[in-house]
């Protein structure tokens, strides 16, 4: 971002990668193949790079508003700075907290899921699918909580599973009702509560019963959570899990 | 003419309604023990979704069966009451069935007969209720938090609805006058041969018998409310209007810590300056909720509102992988625990006396709290727009902020953002290292 505000110009859009898409070994493929798709549909973008820190979602979950804050006040501050105007994001969870809880901070941008993002590019004629790869292939799409019911976005990935000529297909529990991978509200960074199961197992089972060759996912997190229920269930000869973005940049090789 | 009756009625009417006054009067104050929050806005908005939610029941028939049945109960009492009317009118002024001398006979026998149907529908709806909740054992009917008074109020507002659905059919069935002119009996004419070994005026007495009871009845469910789950019959209508709008996402800003955070990043405020004189210093706020006067009204309202279904806690993903956290329960304590306050409040003069109790620990536990995932999918199962969420994160906030009393876990990861801008313990300088990987 630095280096196009030294330029004087602007890019088109901020790619906010987030702390999961910046160190998680599998989440830095997410990244990657949405960077990778941006290229692809000659989309210019800026990253902030070291200058991005946690928006404060993981803090604010917790019940502490004071990190929360403080780390969205200075994330403000570097983006207002930076003049953004529009931020794509492969984490629900960025996404969230950005959209809603930076504007009474001070924080107004138009902020875009990626795989909203990528809905936009195809509609454009930026971007196209080739289906090839995943054709007829069972793919059930896992609703991240904080882009279904938080924001109510259950379309946008869809119609890209779709346009891989792939076979959606639905668990028992989606869209509004769909059930959490069990990471939210800082759950990621803690051991669960005593219980007689995992979320993630409860979730796994579910998309298992629909026996997909892939499950989709559109957050990190979630991702995370659906790949070790998929270890713990002895199915990962059988069953991929993969972000939306991957699956469209792989259908492309790129 | 003996006007003990109509005297005998009037009474019975007062004391009734104003019983339900006083407490009504007594719910309203302890609704506004919470903390003022602003709900002025989106009008229009606000009461399409109590029209939709609230009178449409839309968010009820997303589970068919019982929605279905629920409306019909619903519509039954709402359109039955209408019969109520008539009864009031009657014994005040001693009159017998009014409404025949208002309206022609047919437009009459095809108001009492829609009632009667309807009290049929009801009287099936409401056996189908008890069997879900008694010989079905619904598993969301049978949580922990559904024993003794919860489970029993339950079975009780459907007896009573039982009763009065009975009651309202047998007085229409022996009242001679009334099948005589054999309009709007569609129900009660089949239960009459019944009665018809009986004497004349043994059935007058019955057919009193059973019209006294019926508005006794109602008034005595009427009070039974304030007591009961059931306040949702008339809570759901401004619990809908008053709930949330905002992205399910967006959990709300706390002003205090804005200030506060602000004054952090400000260069120039001295954090040593006296407080401008003539300007009271202020009492630091409390952050987060301990005890229910830390919540604000709307989240009062909406413990009053619960009437216990258990949508909520059946979608929760943390109850059904055997958690301790019930949002329902979340409700229910907070909403026993304001009647608690009330009462120490009325005892002593209107003053609350500390008590030594508050709701976290004595009610919820922490366990609870730290087992939620923010997923949001109770404040999307609730027929009437309760967000059981916001109450946990105002309780989560007070443990961290006022007692740093977060799992361990936690306070790592709230470290790592603090020191290096990421809930793991990574440099903030390798965030762009995915490039050249």
């Amino acid at each position: 971002m630095a280096e196009y505000m030294a330029e004087g110009k602007h890019p088109e859009v901020l790619f906010w990668v987030g702390c999961a898409g910046s160190f998680d070994d599998r989440a830095k493929k997410i990244t990657k193949a949405f960077a990778k798709l941006l290229n692809k549909a000659n989309v210019e973008f800026a990253v902030l790079g070291a200058e991005e820190s946690c928006t404060g979602d993981p803090a604010k979950r917790a019940g502490n508003e004071f990190l929360f804050q403080m780390q969205a006040v200075t994330n403000i501050e570097v983006l207002n700075a930076y003049e953004v105007k529009k931020i794509v994001t492969a984490c629900p969870h960025c996404f969230n907290t950005i959209k809603n809880e930076y504007p009474e901070l001070g924080g107004n941008y138009e902020v875009m899921h990626h795989t909203q993002f990528l809905k936009t590019l195809l509609d454009e004629g930026r971007l196209s699918i080739e289906g090839g790869k995943f054709k007829g292939k069972r793919i059930t799409f896992h609703d991240p909580c904080y882009l279904g019911r938080a924001n109510d976005i259950y379309e946008a990935p869809r119609d890209l599973i779709r346009k891989l000529d792939a076979e959606l297909v639905e668990m028992k529990n989606c869209k509004r009702n769909g059930l959490c991978c069990g990471a939210g509200g800082a759950q990621m960074f803690k051991d669960a509560e005593k219980g007689d199961k995992e979320v993630n197992i409860e979730r796994t089972e579910q998309a298992l019963d629909v026996k997909p060759e892939i499950i989709a996912a559109g957050c990190p997190f979630c991702n995370t959570m659906m790949t070790d229920g998929i270890k713990a269930k002895e199915k990962e000869s059988d069953v991929d899990v993969m972000d939306i973005a991957e699956l469209i940049a792989n259908a492309q090789d790129l | 003419m003996n006007y003990l009756p109509n005297i005998l009625f009037a009474i019975i009417l007062i004391a009734g309604i104003g019983y339900f006054s006083k407490n009504v009067k007594k719910l309203i104050r302890n609704i506004k023990l919470g903390k003022d929050v602003d709900v002025s806005d989106n009008k229009s908005e606000r009461w399409k979704n109590m029209a939709m939610i609230a009178l449409g029941q839309s968010k009820m028939v997303r589970r068919p069966i019982s929605g279905l049945l629920h409306v019909v109960v619903y519509v039954g009492f709402i359109i039955i009451n209408i019969e109520v009317l008539e009864i009031i009118i009657d014994g005040i002024f001693g009159t017998h069935r009014i409404g025949l001398k208002v309206l022609s006979k047919s437009v009459y026998g095809f108001l009492i007969g829609t009632f009667e149907v309807l009290a049929v529908l009801v009287f099936i709806s409401v056996i189908i209720f008890w069997a879900r909740r008694n010989i079905l054992k619904l598993a969301r009917f049978w949580k922990s938090e559904m024993t003794s008074w919860p489970k029993n109020d339950g079975n009780f507002i459907l007896y009573f609805e039982m009763v009065l659905m009975t009651l309202f059919l047998v007085m229409n069935a022996i009242d001679l006058d009334f099948q005589s002119i054999n309009s709007g009996n569609v129900i009660s004419q089949y239960i009459a041969p019944w009665f018809s070994g009986l004497q004349e005026s043994t059935l007058h007495v019955i057919e009193r018998g059973a019209w006294w009871l019926h508005i006794v009845g109602i008034l005595i469910f009427l009070n039974y409310l304030y007591f009961s789950k059931h306040l949702h019959i008339l809570l759901a209508f401004p619990n809908t209007y008053f709930g949330n709008l905002k992205p399910k996402g967006q959990l709300n800003n706390l002003e205090a810590v804005t200030n506060e955070v602000k004054m952090m990043m400000d260069p120039n405020v001295d954090p040593f300056a006296a407080p401008a004189e003539g300007v009271e210093e202020e009492v630091p706020a409390k952050f987060g909720a301990s005890d229910v006067q830390d919540l604000n009204w709307v989240q009062l309202l909406n413990a009053y509102t619960c009437t216990e279904c258990g949508r909520c806690t059946s979608e929760c993903p943390a109850n059904q992988t055997g958690k301790k956290l019930s949002p329902r329960k979340i409700m229910m304590d907070t909403r026993d625990r304001l009647e608690e306050v009330g009462k120490n409040i009325d005892e002593n003069k209107g003053e609350f006396k500390d008590d030594g109790k508050q709701l976290l620990d004595d009610y919820i536990t922490k366990e609870e709290l730290w087992a939620c995932t923010s997923c949001n999918a109770c404040v999307e199962a609730c027929p009437v727009s309760i967000d059981p969420l916001s109450i946990i994160l105002e309780m989560r906030r007070y443990l961290v902020m006022e007692q740093s009393a977060a799992p361990t876990e936690l306070n790592n990861m709230m470290t790592n953002i603090e020191n290096n801008g990421a809930p793991w313990p990574y440099n903030q300088m390798d965030r762009l290292n995915w490039k050249d990987e």
